[in-house]
């Protein structure tokens, strides 16, 4: 038991300093960060441990991870690709490339390829508007912006992802795109 | 273009490493104010510049640092790194591009409030940003620019980076507040203040990261310097973000009071394919929708001008419609963000955005009848001035402007 606490020692005592000491409840966010770097969502035992941590109940944890859009409780693809839709990139294909790209990969918006590697979401503006169609990755807690993209050009990053992914080594820095400093 | 003094990167290259900001007097202002400014002194470099808060409300910065006493502490400083509104994406630009003049300004803030530790909330999404942050942070630190006992004075700052997870609503300065405590982040009722009660129950600043980052210019060139650039009440440069049916989308920083005809036609390229423009939608998602007439393309960009036509300058995040776009779709984008976005604790924006966003599905599938258009006009009148927060009212901007100016767009949909 109490694992998340006995693995990340160090990292919760550095979080924990980041508020006043009577004022715990502030990491909750951070640690729950910190949990979905690992498994790409946050499990209940590690919700119960993270609420110790926070001194606050585990249901106010769990209402925080429904709450935010972000946190995940059900794992998804090893990749998420999230395309946003929003008011300015509609007005540049945006839904248009999202179809396009769905129906590539044989995925509905929201659903999860069969190889379980790919997770497509819709999302809303994500402060890219002037390169639409525009699209984040998120792998483990890593974030990543992916500009001016074409069906094309996504699948193409796609299939060298998933495949040195598959490999076993997965190098991240592969897909690290050139547009975007 | 005129001169820039927010995305001074674009002429410098490398202006995001810490070498390169200070080999360009990086920090010299930060030195320079600890060192020989009392902090009620910097406050009145501030009030004196007319600077006004670049988040959306244009509310005078120095005013509101003004308002926190002075015998309650600590006070903290937060920095709205929230960025979330559809058609903004300057601030990322600043902390990607730029983000030591932003840390500088924040200092600069923290100093002038007497708050020994700041924070900075980044919306979930800017994840990648945040992490580099953390080792930018360190750095200053360890090279003395952050920490105890600055420059041999008696005064100390930390500042934190606090990552969000993706929630419109937290860029509201109480929902922000309420998400640091890690609470939900839904707004507060106001008054008290965050001036008075605000992080931690403290007396607390919030300002938007293009606001801070004008601080180390304004304090290393003087007031009457800043108001060189701007208009009377809205003085310095802003950075506009242009989107939508432009030719060449992106941040323009030009000073208050430039036309919506010169940001969009000489610097933005005019419209793709040199369509007619139709519509002008100054403040994101949350805007009045201005018909683009000739008057209205020569009004002046800036707080005071922008209400004339109805409308706000908010973020100043100018989404640009041409001829072909059929307003009943536009608006069913602005409020499906909306309905997204509702944090659901008041009623009227939660089951309001929720019956907007289905009589205009309705609509745009053809299935809907005249009266449904007045049923989603009704709706939006019921919720105007009834919502707990500023959220609830951007949802029905787009709504009441596009049905008063594009009824035809609407009937179109449901007349077959
Ligand atoms: C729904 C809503 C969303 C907001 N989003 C942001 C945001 O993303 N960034 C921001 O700086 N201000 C945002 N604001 C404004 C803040 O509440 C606050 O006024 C601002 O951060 C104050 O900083 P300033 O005085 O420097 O502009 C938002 C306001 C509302 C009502
Ligand atoms: S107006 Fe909307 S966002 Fe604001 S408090 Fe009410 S439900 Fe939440
Ligand atoms: S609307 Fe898509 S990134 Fe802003």
């Amino acid at each position: 038991m109490n694992t998340f606490k006995k693995i990340h020692a160090s990292e919760i005592e550095r979080l924990l300093a980041n508020y006043p000491p009577d004022r715990k409840q502030a990491a909750v966010m951070p640690l729950l960060h910190l949990a979905q770097q690992e498994a790409g969502y946050i499990t209940e035992p590690v919700m119960q441990e993270i609420a110790e941590i926070c001194e606050i109940s585990a249901t106010e944890v769990a209402s925080i991870v429904g709450y935010y859009t972000m946190f995940h409780d059900q794992p998804g693809g090893k990749i998420r690709l999230m395309v946003c839709t929003d008011v300015a990139c509609r007005l540049h294909g945006a839904r248009e490339y999202l179809s396009a790209l769905c129906n590539e990969l044989g995925v509905a918006p929201g659903g999860t390829s069969s190889d379980g590697l790919v997770t497509i979401e819709e999302v809303k503006c994500i402060a890219a508007c002037d390169h639409a169609p525009v699209f984040q990755s998120q792998i483990g807690d890593e974030v990543e912006y992916h500009e001016n993209q074409n069906p094309g050009r996504t699948l193409d990053w796609l299939r060298l992802m998933t495949a040195s992914m598959k490999t076993g080594q997965a190098s991240m820095n592969l897909g690290q795109e050139a547009d975007h400093e | 273009m005129s001169e820039l003094y927010l995305l001074r990167h674009r002429e410098i290259q490398g202006l995001n490493q810490l070498k390169t900001y200070t080999a360009n007097g990086g920090f010299d202002t930060w030195k320079k104010v600890v060192s020989t400014l009392k902090p009620e002194e910097v406050t009145q470099v501030v009030k004196d510049s007319g600077l006004r808060g670049r988040g959306g409300a244009g509310f005078p910065t120095g005013v509101k640092w003004s308002f926190l006493p002075t015998n309650i502490w600590p006070h903290y400083v937060v920095a709205n790194a929230d960025e979330s509104e559809p058609g903004t994406f300057k601030d990322r630009e600043i902390l990607e591009s730029n983000p030591y003049q932003f840390i500088e300004g924040l200092m600069i803030a923290c100093y002038a409030v007497q708050a020994k530790d700041a924070y900075i909330y980044f919306r979930g999404e800017f994840a990648q940003i945040a992490h580099k942050f953390e080792e930018r942070l360190q750095e200053l630190t360890s090279k003395g620019l952050l920490g105890d006992k600055l420059f041999g004075s008696e005064y100390s700052l930390r500042i934190h980076p606090h990552l969000g997870a993706g929630a419109y609503i937290c860029g509201e300065e109480t929902a922000l507040l309420e998400s640091i405590e890690g609470k939900l982040g839904q707004p507060r009722l106001r008054p008290p203040f965050p001036a008075v009660v605000g992080l931690f129950d403290k007396p607390t600043v919030i300002n938007n990261v293009e606001t801070l980052t004008n601080l180390p210019i304004i304090l290393g060139k003087g007031a009457a310097h800043f108001r060189t650039q701007g208009t009377e009440k809205s003085p310095g440069t802003k950075i506009f973000c242009l989107s939508g049916r432009v030719k060449n989308p992106g941040n323009y920083e030009l000073p208050l009071g430039t036309t919506f005809r010169e940001l969009i036609y000489t610097h933005g390229g005019g419209i793709l394919n040199d369509r007619a423009i139709k519509v002008i939608m100054p403040a994101g998602a949350s805007s009045s929708l201005i018909p683009a007439t000739e008057a209205a393309l020569d009004t002046p960009m800036d707080y005071e001008s922008v209400p004339a036509l109805g409308a706000q300058l908010g973020s100043a995040s100018v989404i640009v419609l041409d001829e072909t776009v059929n307003i009943s779709d536009l608006v069913s984008s602005t409020v499906n963000f909306f309905e997204h976005e509702s944090c659901g604790k008041c009623t009227p924006c939660r089951e309001g955005t929720y019956w907007m966003a289905h009589i205009l599905e309705r609509i745009n599938s053809g299935k809907a009848s005249k009266a449904d258009i007045e049923l989603l006009k009704t709706v939006a009148s019921q919720m105007q001035n009834k919502c707990f927060c500023a959220l609830g009212e951007f949802s029905i901007s787009a709504v009441l402007t596009g049905i008063q100016h594009f009824r035809a767009d609407f009937d179109a949909r449901v007349e077959n």
